[in-house]
Formats: structure tokens, sequence, C-alpha cells
């Protein structure tokens, strides 16, 4: 076993994961910083693969200097902007600079990005990504068939699932097949609706899965009642119930310095987010939490802390 | 049928300029039936160039016609004469048309469409793309509902998290499309075929499109001697 966070999972601890997204520019100074905020709280860090289509400092690069930091990555990488060459290829090279864990996407369309007008690739999608990266692993074969010619990458393999996305019963039978195909680990989209994740969960339970995969739950802190209402009404497949909107905006109601109110509205959001990390720990079957408090970093000990998962 | 859109008027003035005398050639297939470029869109197109032209003070002589099928030598050759009379054809055909005049004729082939996709009539005056002409169809396994040319990312095992609450999909604007494998998924379902999307589908083989190269179809007991 070669991934501390697969040996931290092994161990029955609780995880902690956060994610950690490049700058628009070359700038390794601000990969170090997120690193130094994060270090000390989280059991390793996923590094966003030109999120939302937006062209940022490579992934695999942003690994590298986690990495080179004693901070454990996690290798995100979307079939959107490679074909199987590429990817197969980033993966060997993720593997020969000491990353040892591999998130599998099919990533967000180019339309949502800063180039629009880009080809995407979509050669493969997430299910034959994580099919090939076991397939080097533990075969020492390409996609193709044809062989590695040396050390094979010995990746911990995870992917992702929204269950709040339609066809919802859908989303336990994808799940499967993302195990069936090699998925060890699965972080979830961000759980704002506790009772629907619960269903899911329960029918990933049903198809017998939850003890051959570690289910990682996403979670974000919300910064203000507008990104909460954004969130509910604007980003599909991301379910705000609307009494966290109404929390929102109950906590900085009669607040008149702006200041004041910005800072009741953050408490209020990580007091949400703890909360919902409370409930997902008692489900069975969920292994730990992925904090996706982006571009927000410095709320993430904050949260680690509330929630009682300091290491 | 093959899918087309009329070209703004101002960017077939601009190709037109440098010259005086054009055949507008239509074609009396796809194109027509889409209303792009049969024999009426021929005409009102050439009436409006005119007029244009006859405003900037340099008037243009038009031919107007339009053949039963561009992409076929047969029915283009009546026109050679005429066509070699020109110093320029606009071809209101779909690309295929006027790649094909330009292998044929020593004269300028101008495009008036901007050429789609191939697309079934979703309701009058819409049209909308469902096969991507991949080479290697798989519709008995999906419902008859193609996940390569309805989904934004032609993915082959399912919906991504992109789904909109009412089923429709991110990509497209206001909702305008339905996600494809929500419309796979509820098909396979009435069909009683919903085991189809238990087992894993392999990673497709693209050489069959058009990665692999410009494709072409070869029937060897058609081909006449010599």
């Amino acid at each position: 076993m070669e991934s501390n966070l697969q040996r931290a999972l092994a161990s029955k601890k609780f995880v902690v994961t956060a994610e950690c997204g490049p700058p628009k520019s070359a700038d390794r100074r601000i990969i170090e910083e997120k690193a130094k905020l994060l270090k000390d709280w989280v059991d390793a860090a996923n590094v966003t693969d030109n999120q939302t289509a937006v062209t940022r400092m490579s992934s695999l690069a942003a690994c590298a200097i986690l990495k080179s930091l004693g901070l454990e990555p996690v290798f995100q990488i979307t079939c959107r902007d490679r074909n199987r060459i590429a990817l197969q290829s980033d993966i060997l090279g993720a593997y020969a600079l000491g990353i040892r864990n591999v998130l599998c996407l099919t990533g967000d369309h180019q339309s949502f990005g800063n180039h629009p007008q880009a080809k995407g690739v979509f050669d493969l999608d997430s299910v034959h990504l994580i099919e090939t990266v076991r397939k080097m692993r533990d075969e020492g074969r390409f996609l193709s068939g044809d062989e590695l010619t040396g050390e094979r990458p010995a990746m911990f393999i995870g992917a992702v699932e929204n269950p709040f996305a339609p066809p919802y019963e859908f989303r336990a039978l994808r799940l499967k097949k993302k195990i069936e195909a090699g998925a060890q680990f699965i972080q979830t989209q961000i759980v704002y609706n506790i009772p629907r994740f619960r269903e899911f969960i329960a029918r990933v339970g049903d198809l017998g899965l939850l003890d051959k995969v570690y289910i990682i739950a996403g979670v974000s802190p919300i910064k203000t009642p507008g990104a909460a209402k954004y969130m509910r009404d604007n980003v599909s497949g991301l379910d705000v119930p609307n009494e966290i909107v109404a929390r929102m905006e109950a906590a900085g109601k009669g607040i008149e310095d702006k200041k004041a109110r910005a800072e009741a509205w953050r408490k209020e959001g990580i007091t949400i987010c703890v909360e919902i990390i409370q409930q997902l720990k008692e489900i069975p079957g969920i292994s730990g939490v992925h904090i996706m408090a982006i571009e927000w970093e410095e709320a993430v000990p904050e949260i680690v802390q509330k929630a009682g998962l300091k290491t | 049928m093959i899918v087309a859109d009329q070209k703004p008027i101002e960017e077939i003035l601009q190709m037109l300029e440098p010259y005086r005398k054009v055949l507008f050639l239509g074609c009396q297939t796809c194109v027509a039936v889409c209303m792009a470029g049969g024999e009426k869109e021929v005409g009102l197109l050439a009436a409006a160039v005119r007029l244009a032209r006859k405003h900037q003070g340099r008037p243009i002589e038009i031919v107007e016609g339009a053949v039963k099928r561009q992409c076929d030598d047969e029915f283009n050759e009546p026109w050679a004469k005429t066509i070699e009379q020109q110093e320029a054809v606009l071809s209101l055909a779909c690309g295929v048309g006027v790649n094909k005049l330009s292998e044929r004729f020593d004269v300028p082939i101008l495009p008036a469409l901007n050429t789609k996709f191939f697309g079934e009539v979703e309701r009058q005056g819409v049209w909308a793309e469902v096969c991507a002409g991949c080479g290697n169809c798989i519709l008995h396994l999906t419902g008859g509902i193609c996940p390569i040319a309805r989904c934004a990312k032609n993915l082959l095992n399912g919906p991504c998290g992109g789904v909109r609450a009412d089923g429709t999909c991110e990509v497209a604007q206001n909702g305008s499309r339905p996600c494809a494998w929500v419309m796979i998924y509820e098909r396979l379902g009435k069909l009683n075929q919903r085991q189809n999307l238990e087992n894993i589908f392999g990673a497709k083989d693209w050489s069959s499109d058009r990665h692999g190269g410009p494709r072409k179809r070869i029937r060897e007991d058609m081909l006449l001697e010599g």
C-alpha cells in the first residue's frame, strides 16, 4: 500500500480531504501557501484539473509541488482535455513524481470555462479511465493491451458520484459500475440534503457495495446567503434545501455593519458545514469527508477542529 | 438529412465581392427540405444579392439553378457548360456539394451555407442532431437514442453529474435539451431493457469515426471495370 490516504482509510480512520485549486498563473507560491494552510489538517488534498473548464496551472504540476511539501496529493484527472494516449502518459508521469492517488473524472464541459471555443476531447468517459488505470496497475497493460515495459503505476484509484442529479435511482448503479471498473474510493458531490444522501447510501448498501469502496462525502461551507441561493437555483447537480438558505439569511439579519454581517454569515456557513459533517459521521458506510472550501481554504482548519476531526 | 444554415448575407456579399458573373446553384435534396439551399432559397438569395450590389453601384450578373443532388457528378454534368462560363459559383448545397463541384471544375466554388449536422425534424421549423455518423452503431443497446450524438460529452456509461433537476442537460441553454442518458434510462425502462445499463460499456473505437482520417465506403460489386 503506497498511498497514505489508502492507509488511513484502511485503518478505519474517518479521513478528511480538502480541495486545493491551482492558480490562474505560473506562481508556485500560491500552491505553497495553500499547502501550508491545509497540511496539518487533512489526510490528503485534491488538486483540481482545470475545474469548470477554466485554464489553470496543471493539476499534475501542482500535485508534485504538494508532494514536495509533504502534503499527500490526490491527482484529479479529467477526460475533457486528454485522449487515452495523454491520460495514460500523465498517469505514468504522476506515479514517477511520487503521486499515489488519482481521482478519475469526465470533467465539466468546455462551454462553461474561459475557452468555450475549445474542442472537447471526451475520448474516454470516467468509467473507462478508472478501468484503464486499474489495468495499467494490475495487469501491466495499457488500455489497448500493449504491455508496460517496467514499473507499474501503483495508484489508489478514486472516482466521483453525484447522488443529487437525476435519474436518482440510477446513481447507485452507476457507482457500482465505477467500483467494478476499479474505483477504490468515491468522493461525492457536496451534500446539503442529508435525507436524499441517506437514500442514496441505502441504495448503495442494497447493491452490497458499502464494504467494497470507501465513500468520502463532499461538504462545502457557504459564505453568503447569495451564494446559497445561487447554488440552489443555478448550479445543476447541487441540491441546497430552502432551510439552509433561510438559515444563512437569518444569520445576517439586523446587522448593519457590512463587515460584521459578512462575519456572521461566514460563522453560520461554517456551523452548517460542521453540523452536516456530524450527521454524515453517523451514517454507516461513510469513511470521511471531502471539504470543498473553494478559494476559502482558511475555513478548513476551523471546520476540522469544530467537527472534532483533528488528527 | 443533412441540416445546414444559410450564411449571413454580409459574409456572402464579401465572398462575392471580386466577381461580376456568378451561378447560384442550389441542391434539391437535404438542404431544400431544411429550407436552406433549395430552388426557392436560390431565388430569394439571388434577389437580395442583386439588390445589394446594385445599391453599391457594382451590379452582378447571376444565373440561378438547382440540381437534384450536388454530391453526384451525374446531376451536375448538365450544368458543366454554364459553370465554365462563370467567374465563380455560389453553391447552396451542403459542404459535400461544394467539394464535389470543386473537384470537377476549375472555377472558384463558394459556400453559401454553413453545414451543421445530420438530423431529424423535431417539429415544424426545428431540426435536431440525433446521429453523429460515428461508423459503429450501438442504438440497439441504448433504446434507439444515441449517446454519441446527443450527449455533449458522448458518455457511454450513464449521465454525468450535470443533469438539471428537471432532467435537462446543463450544457444546453435554458433547459432546451433533455439529458440523453435520462432519455435512454426512461426509454429502456419502457422497453424492459434496463439490464443493458448494468454492464460497463467499453471504450469506443473512434477509428471508425473520422478520427481514423477521412472515410470512404467501397462496394467492390458496384465498381465499373477500368
